[in-house]
């Protein structure tokens, strides 16, 4: 058996990718239900029921995918270009953090609107500033970005926790090591009443199209996608490649960043050290599912939501120990990586 | 300042040294081994958690702490096997595939110590390696303490270090991996197979990461929890950077890095005022400084990350 390159990508099987790494990835999982005693039937059936059963599981499941839109896009975006963030947790800490720092203060004469926005913006900015560092120490150094950036994750996790025991620290927490609550005035208004589920998902959305915008029709999204795809031959035909690299780091920083501001904006108010339960992560394996694909990213992001909402629901009623969920997660990541395999190549025997 | 001088005259401080580099001298040989055979591992934070549940668990069943440690590294090896399946065998992305291997050994591992262990308000726990009582020498000042009185898996590592510089170094196999490194096209007009070379050392690297992962639960501590390898995986991979590939610059590497972190856990107890976020930041910050006070002059593998396809350039 060998593989032969395939002239052109597949666009069918580029279709079809994410949907079989799924069944596969939910086939192989099913072995471990089985293992728990439980009818992988019933386990996925309660996981639906979980996920989309009620109205409160509906708007719960699209809460948990608007910071996941927004992480798998930053995954996404930098991944096109090579540039392997994987800081996404740590990028998406900082704007929670500063969010909840800035809008805890913040009560002069602004409108709520354009104090939010500011708050996002600013947001962006750490976020874009942390993932610039790596980049720069790539471009400047030849220093991987990958170890930084995972290593910058802890960094940025322990600095949360020393501003939330610290200068942060919410008094009336009771001792709990939270920040202080953003103004009340500056919270996003729900999008259904009586859930969690805020604007912040239309702003994820909003990102969506401005990204997708970005890629297909401007000169940076141009290039940047041939700095991914042939560095050598961009920069033979003109790419400036640092700036390129550079401005690429802002954007996937600044779209993780985002995520934690409206996560603080939204569902929670204020910044804990397990504000993410690894969404920066999940981005990646989001990013993946969706191909790089800015749309894309919107469905991969729900499904990655309704396997742990639904997993959560199915733990609670069947056992079954709710880490399942990472594991379809981390089976559906590997099984896309080796379904793309054969959108670029053909098997010949 | 006296209390600095203190910490470093004391012979708990150098056997912590040793004991907190273990880990990191079976991790960094194993994501070294993978790298000079031209793969990158970034599984290496799932391989040492997996490795970290069955040892721990084999021994939680009955079993004793070497067969325990046998069937870590065969976890390893299998996850290993996986990795190299798909980035050697298929061809696939190294980053994403060892990402991919990372979340999935992790979350496996998580998820069948939930299937199998009764965790209560307690995690359960076993009765881990002890250290070694060497008749006469344990007991001589200082030194007994630093290099005789340390558990078992230690200088195992030790050794491990020893064999893997020399087969690299001694050894045709050893010429044959690192050639495969750094150009895998050589070694196919030798009538090796680059591709069964890498697998080979994908595998046995992953099993001396799984090492590293069952020293924490078998002899640093004594129960398993999530979360519990704590970027020590990441910081092997930085560490073989550091070491420019080369074994024993990464025993060095490790034992320096388990000085600070030593040092600085005991520090901590004597210094008032600083935060103690501040002392658990310094190992991660301080390998993203050694990164780059060295990435500039390192010895890449030259075939890194560049996936072998027969008749394909």
């Amino acid at each position: 058996m060998r593989f032969e390159r395939r002239a052109d990508v597949s666009v069918p099987a580029l279709l079809v990718a994410p949907f079989a790494a799924i069944l596969v990835s939910l086939a192989l999982c099913a072995g471990l239900i089985v293992a728990a005693g439980v009818s992988p039937l019933t386990a996925y059936a309660e996981m639906l029921r979980g996920a989309y059963g009620s109205r409160l599981a509906v708007t719960e499941t699209f809460t948990r995918a608007t910071p996941l839109i927004l992480t798998g896009l930053a995954a996404a975006v930098a991944f096109r270009a090579r540039l392997w963030n994987i800081g996404g947790e740590g990028q998406l800490y900082m704007g929670a953090l500063v969010t909840a720092g800035l809008g805890h203060s913040m009560t002069g004469g602004l409108p709520a609107p354009l104090a939010v926005a500011l708050l996002m913006v600013a947001s962006m900015a750490a976020g874009a500033a942390l993932l610039a560092g790596p980049a720069l120490l790539r471009l400047r150094f030849g220093v991987d970005e990958v170890v930084t950036t995972l290593l910058m994750n802890f960094i940025v996790i322990l600095f949360v926790g020393l501003m939330v025991e610290g200068p942060l620290k919410d008094p009336m927490a009771f001792g709990w090591p939270q920040s202080v609550p953003v103004a009340a005035g500056l919270r996003l208004p729900d999008l259904v009443p009586r859930s969690r589920l805020h604007v912040g998902l239309l702003v994820a959305l909003l990102a969506v199209a401005v990204v997708w915008v970005v890629q297909m029709r401007t000169v940076f999204g141009a290039e940047a996608r041939a700095a991914g795809l042939n560095a050598r031959a961009a920069a033979f035909a003109g790419v400036p490649l640092g700036r390129t690299l550079m401005l690429v780091a802002c954007l996937s920083g600044g779209l993780a960043g985002l995520a934690g501001s409206i996560e603080v904006l939204g569902p929670t108010g204020y910044v804990t050290t397990t504000l993410s339960p690894g969404f920066g992560y999940a981005g990646i394996v989001v990013a993946m599912l969706a191909a790089l694909h800015p749309v894309g990213v919107v469905g991969a992001a729900v499904f990655v939501a309704t396997v742990f909402v639904g997993a959560d629901a199915m733990s609670r009623a069947t056992g079954v120990p709710s880490f399942i969920a990472d594991v379809i997660m981390s089976v559906s990541l590997l099984a896309m990586l080796t379904a793309l395999l054969f959108t670029t190549y053909r098997v010949r025997r | 300042m006296s209390e600095a001088l203190d910490i470093l005259t004391s012979a708990s401080l150098w056997a912590a040294v040793l004991r907190i580099a273990t880990p990191l001298i079976f991790g960094v040989l194993g994501a070294l081994l993978c790298e000079r055979a031209g793969v990158l591992n970034l599984g290496i934070e799932g391989i040492m958690t997996a490795g970290a549940m069955v040892g721990w668990l084999a021994v939680y069943w009955g079993a004793d702490l070497w067969t325990g440690l046998l069937l870590a590294v065969m976890a390893g090896m299998l996850a290993g096997l996986l990795h190299a399946l798909l980035t050697v065998s298929l061809g696939l992305s190294q980053h994403v595939s060892g990402l991919g291997i990372t979340l999935f050994a992790s979350s496996l591992s998580y998820f069948l110590y939930r299937l199998w262990v009764d965790v209560g308000d307690l995690p359960p726990t076993i009765t881990a390696f002890a250290p070694l009582d060497i008749p006469v020498l344990s007991d001589l000042p200082f030194v007994g303490e630093v290099l005789f009185s340390q558990m078992a898996p230690t200088y195992l590592a030790l050794v491990c270090v020893a064999v893997v510089a020399w087969v690299l170094v001694r050894t045709p196999l050893g010429l044959a991996l690192r050639m495969t490194g750094e150009n895998p096209h050589a070694v196919e007009a030798q009538g090796l197979n680059p591709q069964a070379l890498r697998i080979g050392a994908v595998v046995a690297g992953s099993g001396l990461m799984a090492l590293g992962g069952a020293f924490l639960t078998m002899a640093a501590f004594n129960s398993f929890f999530p979360s519990l390898v704590q970027g020590r995986g990441w910081i092997c991979i930085a560490l073989v950077i550091f070491a420019s590939w080369r074994p024993g610059k990464a025993l060095l590497g490790a034992l320096l890095f388990a000085f600070f972190d030593a040092f600085q856990l005991r520090l901590q107890t004597v210094v008032d005022g600083v935060p103690y976020q501040l002392f658990l930041m310094a190992p991660f910050v301080l390998s993203i400084v050694a990164l780059v006070l060295v990435a500039r002059r390192a010895r890449v593998p030259e075939a890194l990350m560049q996936p072998y396809r027969r008749g394909e350039r």
